[in-house]
């Protein structure tokens, strides 16, 4: 039988409880216990009550309350993006939700809920095999946040946003909003009005993370919206590898995540970020993620999208010293009811600067995967690269699949090349596979895996393994 | 124009007048029209002088094939001369003409598909202002040998719109090539031009157009193709002249076996922008389409290129491939690729792909040590470049004829030292 011809109907319910299946990980969630709640719906009182219960110096109040107006006066973009952005109703959202606790420093002091919540996900283990430090964000605030003793004797710091901006303003203020303006798209206006949570980050000069340090972002709470903000800081020569996961439950109201990312790589830096971002599929992510290269610094993010309803994720990268390289790597899988809309973005800003962008999608069902990108190359530069290769996977007849690349080059003395293919899975590949008694499903299942197999190694090994392990419950029931 | 129009023909132009107003006039922002130069939009500083023109030297200046099958000169939109050895049951005759003598055949035919690629507004304009161009229908199994060569003059500040409507029968070939130029260098005037191509069932539809006009001109040209089961339609664009133009092409793949070839070769050179945009939608399944676009850029010069491959839901087995290529001779020009895919069915082959780079200096190397000079080996390499466009329309006459205005615009750029 071919799997093409498989009836769509029988397919999507199939393709359902793989869904199920592998959501049911995240997909549990404790009674609501909230001490602060600013309530239903954006107003500048929401701002203020934000504000009041973190205690916000005023420059930051200030900040917000400029934020508001800015995210109130700008159109939802849906004269290039999906019309779905509509479906999101402001009013019907609330914006902090926390039990007004300070994150612990040890797992003991965390409310025994919240720990369960963790030790669910497996956030305890994998610290204490292989992470650095680890940050846990439990709806608006994080609940735990702790880091190997000996790099704060090395001087990193690793707290959440509200501590680095009031306990070390000195280094978190010169580079707060300063990659990512708060006009930079109605989302990160919105984010930067009513942030709560994420990390704030600074590797001193020279000091090499052997480990990566992680963070964890979960929602408990329905009709809610997570604003997480975070900034990295590699000083000089430092190298440090950061990785995010989130779940959330699955709820019959949307949820809003909306974080804003900021890194900044100074002079011969490294700095990677890796994100599996697994939210359930009534989740909305809109996330405006940007890195700040400067001279032979180094910024890559690492990126794989499993989970939401919609995601629009374009990282970018501004390569603003000389020989600086930006990448993006970048997997999606597009599951029925969902659509996946990432991209990068490129802006070579000094001469010899280099960019690589690769991404794979893969949509199943119904599933909608989307690239869109932009590579900027002005005229006063010379010797620039970029390569941006896209592939696309159609495992069923109703799958979907879009590219929109941007590039501009002004001069002649830089190259770039753009590549994109759209294919599937060939009958004689599954066939072959079938020859040798795999059954149609697991033939599938490895051509998926293959397809993407040399961008999950690029990916820390404890993570790899994990999202072969998802990909392979994401396409079981796809194929009949 | 006389008063024996169809009545048709003038509700549909006063319709286009309305729409023409109401539709709002491009803007920033608008996805359509991204890294455009908006400004080139505001049309209203031509005068309207026209000046007198001497017919007879422009139909001399008209030169192009050798042989052509048939001939038609327009000036400013009136026809200065015709020539024709076509076979006698094809249609091949101002566009004046047939509306008072085959009304039902341009009207089954005349701009019906809607524009979808951002000059909604100009072809509405082009619409309710049209007076001429030229029609041809082939009937069914006839295959015209030779090509219908159309020369557009332009004179004097004044703005025409050319129009131009080829139907291919079942089984049958036609080939049009249309040259627009202006009759002398420094009068800036406007063409808006548009293009209908059916090609019909099995039948053969080459289309190219030539595009020379003086470098203070502007061109707005919108091409809708429709190509029908085992059709193969080709459309070339060449870009010499203008100041700005903006190419807008949609090629329709309609039912299984329709075949679209792509092409274009643009050179631009001082402060000339080409902006192109298109569309390859495959409406049915088992059909392909191939685009190749190729541009040189020297000078100032600033090219975009926006291209969708859209596959529709149940068109399965679709083939389509799509390229645009900018080489820069400069160090000011400036080149934006926005090549795109809208992929709604499986079992489709598609791809697409851009690149921007400069001659490498071991190619200029390599001809300079077989004793040619730097100038000339990158002209030789651009050349070459371009040529790869050309050859895809396998007929040697066009090729030569084509190559003939690619020559003559590298003589212009190295003459000028550019």
């Amino acid at each position: 039988m071919s799997f093409q011809d498989t009836d769509s109907a029988v397919l999507d319910a199939e393709t359902k409880d793989a869904i199920d299946v592998d959501r049911t990980k995240g997909d549990f969630k404790f009674p609501e216990n909230h001490k602060f709640d600013a309530g239903w719906g954006l107003t500048s009182a929401t701002v203020d009550y934000i504000s009041d219960v973190k205690d916000d110096p005023d420059w930051v109040r200030e900040f917000r309350h400029k934020a508001l107006a800015v995210f109130e006066s700008k159109k939802t973009p849906t004269n290039w993006a999906t019309t779905d952005l509509d479906n999101i109703d402001f009013d019907k959202i609330r914006y902090y939700l926390s039990d007004g606790q300070k994150p612990k420093r040890s797992w003991d002091e965390v409310p025994p809920e919240v720990l369960e919540t963790f030790e669910r996900l497996g956030i305890p283990q994998q610290e204490r095999a292989f992470l650095a430090g680890v940050e846990a964000q439990y709806d608006s605030e994080a609940t735990y946040s702790n880091m190997k003793e000996e790099l704060s004797k090395q001087g990193v710091i690793f707290v959440t946003s509200a501590e680095g901006l009031k306990e070390h303003e000195e280094i978190f203020r010169p580079y707060f909003g300063k990659v990512i303006p708060t006009g930079d798209n109605k989302y990160s206006a919105l984010n930067s009005a009513v942030f709560s949570g994420g990390s704030f980050i600074y590797i001193p000069k020279g000091v090499k993370l052997k480990q990566p340090l992680q963070a964890y972002f979960r929602i408990n709470s329905e009709s809610f919206g997570q604003f997480e903000r975070t900034l990295i800081i590699a000083d000089e020569g430092s190298e440090v590898m950061y990785m995010e996961g989130c779940t959330a439950p699955k709820f019959e109201t949307a949820t809003l995540h909306s974080a804003v990312v900021e890194l900044v790589a100074l002079k011969g830096a490294k700095i990677q970020y890796v994100t599996v971002q697994n939210w359930s599929s009534n989740v909305f992510n809109l996330v405006t993620k940007r890195g700040l290269a400067m001279e032979d610094a180094e910024v890559r993010w690492i990126d794989c999208n499993i989970g939401s309803r919609l995601t629009m994720k374009y990282p970018g990268v501004i390569m603003k010293g000389e020989r600086a390289r930006g990448e993006v790597i970048s997997i999606a899988l597009a599951n029925t009811g969902q659509h996946q809309d990432t991209g990068a973005k490129m802006i070579h800003a000094a001469n010899n600067t280099t960019s690589n962008v690769v991404s794979k999608s893969i949509s199943v069902g119904e599933g909608r995967s989307t690239y869109r990108g932009q590579v900027h190359i002005p005229k006063h530069l010379k010797g620039c690269k970029n390569n941006t290769e896209c592939d696309a996977l159609l495992i069923n007849s109703s799958s979907r699949t879009d590219t929109y690349p941007a590039i501009t080059v002004k001069g002649n003395q830089h190259a770039t090349q753009h590549e994109a293919s759209v294919s599937q899975v060939s009958e004689e590949m599954l066939f072959y596979m079938q020859q040798r008694g795999l059954n149609q499903g697991q033939a599938m299942s490895l051509a998926v895996n293959g397809f993407i197999n040399d961008l999950v190694r690029e990916f820390p090994m404890e993570y790899s393994v994990e999202l072969k392990r998802l990909i392979d419950l994401e396409m079981e029931g796809s194929v009949g | 124009m006389t008063s024996t129009l169809p009545a048709w023909f003038t509700a549909r132009q006063e319709s286009a007048k309305a729409r023409y107003e109401s539709i709002p006039t491009p803007k920033r922002g608008d996805e359509q029209w991204r890294f455009a130069n908006i400004k080139q939009l505001k049309f209203e500083g031509l005068s309207g002088v026209v000046k007198d023109t001497d017919t007879s030297e422009i139909i001399a200046r008209s030169t192009g094939l050798q042989s052509p099958a048939a001939k038609f000169v327009f000036l400013n939109d009136e026809v200065i001369s015709t020539a024709s050895s076509l076979p006698e049951n094809v249609i091949c005759l101002p566009l004046a003409e047939a509306l008072e003598k085959y009304s039902e055949l341009v009207e089954a035919h005349f701009m019906k598909q809607e524009t979808r690629l951002g000059s909604a507004k100009y072809a509405a304009l082009h619409q309710a202002s049209v007076k001429n161009g030229l029609f041809v229908h082939v009937p069914d199994g006839v295959e015209v040998e030779g090509s219908i060569e159309i020369h557009h003059w332009l004179s004097g500040e004044t703005t025409v719109f050319p129009h131009t409507l080829i139907v291919t029968g079942k089984s049958s070939e036609v080939r049009v090539i249309e040259i627009f130029r202006s009759t002398d260098d420094t009068t800036p005037g406007l063409s808006i031009a548009y293009k209908d191509l059916y090609a019909g069932p099995n039948s053969g539809l080459d289309y190219i157009a030539i595009q020379e006009l003086n470098e203070v001109s502007r061109m707005i040209a919108i091409k809708e193709t429709s190509t029908d089961r085992d059709a193969r339609s080709k459309s070339f664009i060449l870009n010499t002249g203008a100041s700005w133009a903006r190419n807008e092409s949609l090629s329709r793949l309609e039912a299984p076996g329709a075949h679209s070839d792509m092409l274009s070769v643009s050179i631009p050179d001082h402060e000339q922008e080409y902006d192109q945009r298109t569309f390859q939608h495959h409406v049915s399944p088992n059909t392909n389409s191939d685009l190749l676009y190729k541009n040189t850029l020297y000078g100032h010069s600033k090219t975009v290129f926006s291209g969708l491959i859209s596959v529709d839901e149940k068109a399965h087995h679709t083939d389509a491939y799509q390229t645009c290529r900018n080489l820069f001779m400069s160090d000011d020009c400036e080149a934006n690729s926005m090549p795109g895919l809208e992929i709604n069915a499986d079992q489709v082959a598609c791809s697409h792909g851009s690149t921007s780079a400069q001659i490498a200096d071991e190619e200029i190397f390599y001809l300079q040590a077989r004793g040619i000079a730097p100038d000339q080996a990158r002209q030789l390499i651009a050349r070459g470049y371009s040529v790869e466009a050309v050859m895809r329309l396998k007929n040697e006459e066009t090729e030569a004829l084509i190559l003939k205005f690619i020559d003559e615009k590298f003589a212009r750029i190295a003459t000028a030292g550019s």
